[in-house]
């Protein structure tokens, strides 16, 4: 856990203050709407369809117990008693009313919590991966690095008027659970031959009308040199990404414009100018940062406790291990995945009694410290295996103990048109529909790793472009139609999905589905070869076939 | 529009010319950056501050030659949302050392005084007769900064090191 | 932004409404007959022709205290005189989300 010190702690409450004032300035009229909205949105306060959209930061996916329950107290007071977890590592509140939202940051702020910068033309909050910290095999903690980054582009003077929405993810492992291919910037942490501390450095990823994978612009940039870096690259952003057109505006139109290679070039040549500067890190500096993020005092514990080679008995509770439960760094420790994708459920939505509950088994079994990963689900990050039995049993009496991490039903979706003003169609009845299609758990596992992401519109937030299926949902003559692609991924190997033909109809997409999970049953080589690799093996025709064949 | 410069409402010397305003004999004049440039010596040359309004989409560089004789650049935010301007202010006050006045121009609201001054800015044409009032008050609305910028202030991260030196916690 | 006014020529297909979102409390509102908002659609005032709508969204965008983001929106009106939304996007504005909620209210 990072603890706040003092001088974070002032900077959150001057921020609102800040906000209280510009929110009382907007209701009396002072401010008109068209001025207020950058300086809300500035404060992740959007409009939705019903009410205002209030949006919080969970840097790098870490949660303390004390956060975790004030965001439950949020969801009661001032919204209407659950919350949303995003795909970066953001929980939003669809109910908020204005006039209120000075108090709940009020309250967020007394545990460390803000939302500045979660959403606006700025840079958002830095994402990393969930595990990071306790995943075996992982280089170093990302999160020292992410806090690092996270200060520094906070209300920063010179960047938070960018041409579009800027994002940072971090990873320190081999498989990439940040999801770093499909971001402004991806940062992968590496040594050099020397051992030191650096970055490989992508940029120009995104989703949205123009979807791109990230390119790798320096193979190396040393820690201490960073924040130059990335100060480099936002220069060059900020002085020419495009501002006549807001589809063309991120960073990975420029990049795509100038090209890779110039586009290098222009960040090269700035960063010669700073990289010799106040921006450059020394290690005390790092160290502060790092002395702030407490580890658990793990003990010393067997590889395979007594309860849990008595309940490896219980089928059910295998089931649920099985997808649930990951390795960790610690022996005797493991890291749980909570699945927040119920059969017929909204992903992503947890209620305020499910956060409470949940933060007392954090505080139990988990060294009071929860996780959120950027497929909208929540992790334990540091169970002893002897917990996992009794921890399985409380959980499933809360409903968090979905066996579906993974697999089929472990849907990624944007709220859609239920809530999003920019939506064309619904998402959330399309994955509910999807989840009791494919409930029965020995197909879902019979199937296997597959991961199904769903958009309510061009923008992804749904990052339906990197699902293994890819559901976009338009509006075509009044009506929601539905096109899928498939083959995406957003993990190392990232890769866009390929349409498989024309969109469906809202009532047919689930039957689709269908279809193409009995083609990749029929055409898979062997139960082990997983949907995208028979999709890479064999591409879409197959699969078109299949879906169009009787359509 | 209230100008605040030093911190204080005060009155413009300074007379805003087109590209075409026929040149006045002496005061203080803010010219467009195309008619700067394309008689600057001339204009440098009369009685009176020149100082030059420069366009946040043109090079800064062509503008670094003349940075020893004007008086004032004027950097333009021709909408509240479009931020070239603030790289613009910091790459003029700390790459290349300008000390002139630097004023912002346009769309200027309280909500963004912490960061322009931060940017190097120190005059500000406001858009709102209270904001400007407000200005002082605004100005010291924060008290932690995380980013080293040329106007100074000691950083969060600079100011740890200090507290852990003088605790006696450091290396 | 541009104002919704200055964006295109305002065009209506048949009876329609303007609506918004309360500005305090950002609730769906209508905009009434009596220059004022009101969450229930049965009160909106009802234009027919482009000159009255583009009047209609003209007060309301005026009305930047009040409600925020108007515009014109499509409704059906029954032969008993009810008003019904006209498109997917407004009912779900009107009744609310077509999924459960996870804490009902």
């Amino acid at each position: 856990m990072y603890a706040y010190d003092e001088i974070d702690r002032t900077l959150v409450n001057e921020r609102v203050s800040e906000f209280r004032d510009q929110v009382k300035r907007r209701l009396s009229g002072e401010l008109t709407e068209d001025e207020f909205k950058i300086l809300r949105l500035q404060n992740g306060v959007y409009l939705q369809l019903h009410a205002y959209m209030f949006r919080v930061a969970i840097p790098y996916g870490t949660l303390a117990t004390n956060q975790l329950r004030a965001l439950a107290h949020v969801a009661r007071k001032y919204d209407r008693g659950y919350g949303h977890f995003t795909t970066r590592q953001n929980i939003q509140f669809n109910w908020i009313k204005l006039a209120e939202l000075p108090d709940a940051l009020a309250d967020l702020a007394k545990v460390g919590i803000h939302a500045m910068q979660t959403s606006g033309n700025n840079m958002r909050n830095v994402t990393s991966d969930q595990w990071a910290g306790v995943a075996p095999g992982e280089i170093e903690d990302p999160r020292i690095w992410s806090e690092l980054i996270r200060q520094h582009t906070t209300l920063h003077p010179e960047f938070s008027f960018l041409p579009r929405k800027f994002k940072i993810a971090i990873t320190a492992s081999d498989h990439d659970r940040a999801a770093i291919k499909i971001h402004d910037i991806g940062l992968r942490l590496i040594k050099n031959e020397k051992g030191e501390t650096g970055f490989g450095v992508l940029v120009g990823g995104g989703l949205g009308r123009t979807p791109f994978i990230a390119k790798t612009i320096k193979h190396f940039v040393h820690g201490r040199d960073i924040l130059s870096y990335i100060e480099a690259i936002l220069r060059v952003y900020n002085q020419y990404g495009r501002r006549d057109n807001i589809y063309k505006a991120r960073i990975k139109i420029l990049v795509h414009e100038l090209g890779t290679e110039k586009f290098s070039r222009e960040v090269e040549e700035e960063w010669q100018h700073i990289r010799n500067s106040l921006l450059q890190i020394d290690d005390e500096v790092i160290e502060d940062i790092r002395s702030r993020f407490t580890y658990p005092a793990y003990e010393k514990l067997p590889h395979m406790p007594d309860e849990l080679r008595q309940a490896a008995a219980d089928r059910d509770f295998e089931a649920w291990r099985k997808n649930s439960v990951a390795p960790h760094k610690v022996q005797g420790y493991s890291i749980v995945t909570i699945s927040l994708k119920p059969t017929g459920g909204p992903p992503g939505d947890a209620t305020a009694e499910q956060m409470d509950a949940l933060a007392d088994l954090a505080d139990k079994y988990s060294f009071g410290e929860i996780r959120v990963g950027h497929e909208q689900n929540l992790a334990l990050p540091h169970v002893a295996k002897r917990d996992l039995p009794a921890l399985w049993k409380s959980l499933d009496k809360l409903g968090l103990a979905t066996p579906n991490v993974n697999l089929i039903t472990d849907i990624i979706a944007c709220p859609g048109l239920d809530y999003c003003s920019l939506a064309n169609a619904r998402s959330i009845p399309i994955a509910q529909e999807l989840t009791r299609r494919f409930a029965n758990h020995e197909l879902a596992n019979l199937i296997g790793r597959l991961h199904i992401n769903i958009s309510g519109c061009i923008n992804a937030c749904g990052h339906h472009h990197v699902g293994h299926i890819g559901i976009l949902g338009v509006e075509k003559n009044g009506e929601e139609v539905y096109q899928i692609t498939i083959g995406g991924r957003a993990d190392e190997s990232a890769a866009l999905g390929n349409l498989i033909g024309p969109g469906v109809k809202f009532d047919e997409v689930a039957d689709v589905v269908e279809d193409i999970v009995e083609a990749y049953l029929a055409l898979r080589e062997r139960p082990e070869e997983l949907f995208i690799e028979t999709v890479k093996r064999l591409g879409v025709e197959p699969f078109k076939e299949r879906v169009y064949a009787t359509r | 529009m209230p100008l605040v410069n030093g911190g204080k409402i005060v009155d413009d010397s300074f007379v805003k010319l087109a590209v075409d305003t026929p040149l006045p004999e002496g005061g203080d004049i803010l010219v467009p950056a195309e008619r700067f440039v394309s008689d600057a010596d001339a204009l440098l040359k009369r009685a009176g501050k020149v100082g030059v309004i420069w366009p946040n989409n043109r090079d800064i560089d062509e503008l670094v030659p003349y940075l020893g004789k004007v008086a004032a650049v004027a950097l333009v935010f021709p909408t509240f949302r479009d931020g070239r301007a603030y790289s613009q202010a910091r790459l003029l006050r700390e790459r290349y050392n300008y000390r002139g006045e630097l004023r912002a121009t346009g769309q200027i609201l309280r909500d963004q005084f912490v960061f322009m001054l931060r940017a190097g800015f120190d005059s500000f044409e406001v858009k709102k007769q209270a904001d400007a009032e407000a200005f002082m008050q605004t100005a010291k609305r924060y008290s932690v900064f995380y980013q080293p910028t040329g106007d100074g202030r000691v950083t969060a991260l600079h100011r740890r090191m200090q507290l852990r030196h003088s605790e006696g916690v450091g290396t | 932004m541009t104002s919704p006014l200055e964006q295109k020529k305002i065009k209506i297909a048949g009876p329609s409404v303007v609506t918004a979102n309360r500005t305090w409390d950002g609730i769906v509102v209508y905009r009434t007959a009596a220059k004022g908002w009101s969450a229930d659609l049965s009160e909106a005032a009802i234009v027919r022709n482009s000159d009255d709508a583009k009047a209609l969204l003209a007060e309301s965008v005026a009305d930047d205290v009040g409600a925020i983001g108007p515009y014109i929106a499509p409704v059906q009106v029954g032969e008993d005189g009810k008003i019904e939304p006209g498109n997917l996007r407004e009912q779900i504005r009107r009744t609310g989300v077509t999924i459960g909620q996870p804490v009902q209210v």
